[in-house]
């Protein structure tokens, strides 16, 4: 589409103050892409992988884990970065349709529903992981395990 | 020619000639995708390992398999539509706009594919 260049545009993202309502859908946006993408191949690459028999199937595994089956450094990037762009898009997601019967736009209440979807994921992602690598942090600190 | 009626969009057939499908579908699979993926993180989670034989047997179950043939299908579809709604706002050669698309859509079905067939295969396979 070409643009008058005399005519003004109107103020876009360096202009605006930020706000929490900006960065969640943003952050929507983002997440929405990265599971599209990212997810979108590791998922169907895994189930193809599982489907093509065992040694393809602890191939694609390798790429993920390390020997003893633990995640390596590229499984944690992305299993940790998919679990919070999940629970980030969910939870917008639900705020969406709840903005979608027209409710919920007053700013004090937009406000404090876009700082909690964002807390939320991160909330939601540590506990999940802090929930996976419990075994592993209580035999690091000593514990009974 | 004009852009038609208020009645005529209204029924789906102003400019796009799709009205508010593409918005519909979009929030139907966004309420499957909820169901659906959440189930799958949490089973993703339980299961005792992601070894082969663990996943494998665990795709045989009937309901098991029926319910990630439906996740990916309701997946797929779902990320399509965003992805099309992100280039159509972003992308403004229009050349570059139709490649994308095309491309989205190129993606979407043949991962979707790839992932229905794979369960279906481990599924049908049984104990292999």
């Amino acid at each position: 589409m070409s643009r008058n260049e005399s005519r003004p545009l109107s103020p876009h993202l360096t202009h605006w103050k930020w706000a929490p309502n900006m960065l969640v859908s943003i952050l929507h946006r983002i997440t929405g892409v990265g599971l599209s993408v990212v997810g979108g191949l590791l998922f169907a690459g895994w189930l193809l992988a599982a489907a093509s028999g065992e040694a393809t199937y602890d191939w694609f595994l390798g790429l993920l884990t390390v020997e003893s089956g633990a995640i390596n450094i590229v499984g944690a990037v992305f299993g940790i970065g998919l679990t919070w762009a999940f629970f980030t898009h969910l939870f917008n997601g639900l705020r969406h349709f709840v903005l979608d019967t027209g409710a919920g736009y007053e700013l004090q209440t937009n406000r404090r529903w876009s700082i909690a979807v964002v807390a939320g994921a991160i909330v939601a992602t540590i506990a999940v992981w802090l929930w996976l690598f419990w075994p592993t942090l209580i035999q690091l600190t000593g514990g009974e395990g | 020619m004009g852009s038609g009626t208020g009645l005529g969009r209204v029924r789906g057939l102003g400019s796009a000639k799709q009205g508010a499908h593409h918005w519909w579908t979009q929030r139907l699979t966004a309420a499957g995708n909820v169901l659906l993926v959440s189930w799958f993180v949490v089973s993703l989670i339980r299961l005792p390992s992601l070894s082969y034989a663990v996943v494998t047997d665990w795709l045989s179950a009937p309901l098991v398999a029926i319910a990630m043939i439906l996740l990916a299908a309701n997946v797929f579809w779902h990320l399509r539509l965003g992805l099309q709604v992100v280039v159509e706002d972003y992308v403004h050669n229009e050349a570059s706009k139709l490649g994308m698309i095309v491309l989205i859509n190129f993606f979407a079905i043949g991962a979707g594919a790839v992932a229905i067939f794979s369960i279906a295969k481990i599924a049908f396979g049984g104990a292999a």
